[in-house]
């Protein structure tokens, strides 16, 4: 423990229903600076409270999160967000705004020129790889991809060391998921970012995450490198979620050095 | 073209020029009240549950009563503000009007702008959120702008509901497109009724037409259509605002009650001044209750009166006088009471009577109200508006033993048509009413004087007390005008065919009094 992890969650507890059930129950993660964490987990597990912690979108019952060391219970919520980059589920874009005012959001908030305002958003558009002319159109005449690309650009606009993510990619095609996915991943890498990822695709987290954590009702129940959990977990609800991905690489390849020749989809009797 | 016609037109650039102040008033009002209101009531239920409950109920009241009410209210207000600053507010008149139909806008904007803001999709003030922006950040820049259709809504609805409402005003002295309304339906002049009604109508489409330009373009982002809609607005309210602007000091305001006779005096009176180079504004089809206190409050500055309603509702004097004594009396009781100076008497009296169809009266022999009286448990009696409620009708009731089958209000002119089909027996008439003699009606004697005299008075205002020109003007009416000259006079107006204007009718009485012009 040298330095003090960038984003820390201690003992965090939240229930929505006055204690009948939780949330999350005594959580405790830490994220490292230049980290690309997944928060895997069925729906209910709570990974998307966890998330939302760390930028005050939803406050602990109980515990601290702590955001470059200071308690983010001390900080102004809306200094704190504007630190942060966030892509939300699904929309998120307002429909009111052009994908332009969108993605210069956070930056007019921060009190940015107009000229320094406009040189960014081109720049934005040319890094999540939309044409600049779309700085003009409304979110609504973009596709799910593009919308989403747009999210990207408005959530990193002011520069943040840190992007969390909530199902970006959830509601889209698998060749766009896959597409975006693998550029955002670039450009985590490229930006020196430090990205808090949440999804229920467990197959998008191992391909794109440096350490998954997995979820069960409000607990962490398992935090390793996707390799290390892959190649096998004490915890049966471990193994079964993990199970299914390298299932499906294994079918894959089998495929793959079957030449195109038909094989049995199930083992023969006998 | 039709005299009537020309009339009106003459005076439709006035009244629609006021309604149109007093309906951007009043809406600009409702809107700066309700917009906050409603983004409050939307983050506090509460608040929210008790200022459209408020506002739900406003609603139920009818439109003219709630002009009514806040004449006392601002009289209060009036009271204090003497006594606090030493200036009155105007308790008739813009002030009332525009308070009212404030209020009355209120609901369609609240609701509509609660609806709005609570319905704006969740994700998006999470996103709000999320982006960094404050809480006023988040109201001005996400909040606000998507609830915009749904209150924009709300504001046309209250907009058209505010011109439609605005006619009413004239009844508290506020002149609008209600001139030709309430002023057509007293004396049947129906082309100023339509041109009134018809007037209302555009405006009121006009308004929402422009409003939905500004909603249609704040939606799509289009600046046109804003821009178009903002300038149809700010032109007209520009161009009605504009000969307000060019006149310095108010000039003499003369009032009237709702009846024929009452708007061609005071027509006479303001075009007497008006020869005499002075600036007038008529204030026509005021209650007889709210035009004495308006002219002691220095609201108007002169009209006519009846010596027998001031002294019975005024003074509430019970007691009977002859017409000369009570008539000093009243001189004496308004100055000394009030400040309020009797001019004095035009000449003829318009007095509560009771008349009957002549043949009918001819047929059960009955000539004096005593030889009606035990007849009337099988007669049924047709008033005006107000007699139902007056002294008069209890001093006769008492003084008589007057009981009748069934007691019906009507306005004037439709209890003399009541009368003439026979849907009632009596009518409470007016002495000095054209239609007595035209429409072949007796008037039955007050032979116990249970009733005072009601010789026609000019009251003057506390503050124009000592005004010559003023004086200069009225005093050759007074004494000038006998009853069977003013008969003729309202019959013009009152008379089922070939109406005069009250122009005309005023015209013709100031000729008839042998009145010159200078």
């Amino acid at each position: 423990m040298a330095s003090a992890p960038l984003i820390e969650l201690i003992d965090v507890t939240k229930s929505f229903d006055g204690e009948r059930s939780h949330a999350l129950r005594d959580a405790s993660l830490r994220v490292d600076t230049g980290g690309f964490i997944a928060l895997v987990g069925t729906s209910g597990s709570g990974k998307t409270t966890a998330l939302k912690m760390i930028n005050r979108l939803i406050e602990p019952d109980r515990g601290e999160v702590r955001f470059e060391g200071e308690a983010v219970a001390g900080l102004d919520a809306p200094t704190l967000r504007r630190r942060i980059g966030y892509v939300f589920q699904g929309v998120g874009l307002f429909p009111h705004m052009t994908v332009g005012e969108n993605i210069a959001i956070t930056p007019q908030l921060l009190g940015w020129t107009k000229g320094d305002i406009a040189a960014r958003v081109a720049e934005l558009l040319d890094l999540v790889e939309l044409p600049r002319s779309y700085a003009a159109r409304f979110p609504h005449a973009l596709s799910g991809g593009q919308r989403q690309r747009a999210g990207v650009a408005r959530a990193i606009a002011a520069r943040p060391r840190v992007m969390l993510m909530d199902e970006p990619f959830g509601a889209l095609d698998p060749v766009t998921r896959d597409t975006l996915g693998t550029s955002y991943r670039a450009l985590h890498e490229r930006l020196g970012m430090t990205t808090v990822m949440v999804t229920h695709d467990v197959q998008e987290a191992v391909l794109l995450a440096d350490r998954i954590v997995v979820m069960s009702a409000g607990r962490i129940v398992a935090d390793d490198t996707p390799g290390a959990l892959l190649s096998g977990h004490a915890g049966a609800e471990v193994s079964a979620l993990m199970a299914m991905p390298r299932r499906q690489a294994e079918r894959i390849s089998e495929l793959l050095q079957a030449g195109g020749r038909e094989i049995p989809r199930h083992p023969p009797h006998g | 073209m039709d005299e009537r016609f020309t009339d009106a037109l003459s005076q439709l650039a006035d009244y629609t020029s006021q309604h149109v102040l007093l309906s951007a008033a009043a809406l600009a009002l409702g809107v700066a009240i309700s917009l906050p209101l409603a983004v409050l009531a939307s983050r506090r239920p509460r608040l929210r549950f008790t200022a459209l409950a408020v506002a739900s109920l406003v609603q139920t009241i009818p439109g003219l009563a709630l002009l009514a009410l806040f004449y006392p209210l601002l009289l209060g207000l009036s009271a204090l503000t003497v006594k606090l600053f030493g200036t009155p507010v105007p308790a008739l008149g813009f002030l009332p009007s525009v308070l009212a139909l404030a209020v009355y806008s209120m609901l369609p904007i609240l609701r509509n702008s609660v609806t709005g803001l609570l319905g704006v999709d969740a994700a998006y003030l999470e996103a709000a959120d999320g982006v960094g922006m404050t809480s006023r950040q988040k109201l001005l820049r996400v909040e606000l702008p998507l609830a915009t259709p749904v209150f924009m809504a709300g504001i046309r609805t209250a907009a058209v509901w505010t011109i439609g409402m605005a006619t009413l005003s004239t009844t508290v002295g506020q002149t609008s497109l209600g001139n030709f309304i309430f002023s057509g339906l007293q004396t049947e002049n129906w082309i100023s009724v339509l041109i009134g009604c018809a007037a209302a109508v555009a405006l009121a489409l006009v308004a929402d037409w422009a409003l939905g330009l500004i909603e249609a373009g704040a939606v799509g982002r289009r600046m046109a259509p804003t821009v178009t809609g903002g300038a149809v607005l700010a032109i007209g309210i520009a161009a009605a605002a504009m000969p307000m602007g060019g006149s310095h000091g108010r000039g003499y305001v003369i009032g009237a009650k709702n009846f024929s006779e009452q708007f061609i005096l005071a027509e006479l009176m303001a075009e007497r001044l008006e020869a005499a180079g002075q600036r007038v504004e008529r204030k026509q089809g005021l209650g007889s209750a709210i035009i004495f206190r308006s002219l002691a409050g220095g609201d108007i500055d002169a009209y006519v009166d009846y010596s027998g309603t001031l002294w019975t509702n005024v003074l509430g004097r019970s007691d009977v006088m002859p017409r000369e004594a009570m008539l000093e009396a009243l001189t004496v009781a308004l100055r000394e009471r009030y400040g309020v100076t009797v001019l004095g008497a035009l000449g003829f009296e318009n007095a509560y009577a009771l008349a009957m169809r002549r043949a009918r009266a001819v047929e059960a022999g009955i000539a004096t109200i005593a030889e009606l009286a035990p007849l009337t448990p099988h007669l049924q009696l047709g008033s005006d508006l107000e007699f139902l409620g007056r002294p008069e009708w209890a001093a006769l009731k008492q003084a008589y033993g007057l009981r009748f089958a069934e007691e019906k209000s009507y306005n004037p002119t439709f209890m003399y048509r009541a009368i003439a089909d026979g849907s009632v027996d009596v009518i409470s008439a007016f002495s000095s009413d054209g239609r007595i003699a035209a429409d072949n009606l007796v008037v039955l004697a007050d032979v116990k004087h249970a009733i005072p005299a009601y010789d026609a008075v000019i009251l003057i205002s506390p503050r124009r007390r000592n005004d010559e020109t003023l004086r200069a003007a009225l005093a050759p009416l007074i004494g000038a005008i006998p009853v069977e000259l003013m008969r003729q006079a309202n019959y013009m107006l009152d008379r089922d065919t070939d109406k005069a204007t009250v122009r005309e009718a005023a015209r013709f009485l100031e000729a008839g009094a042998g009145l010159s012009r200078r």
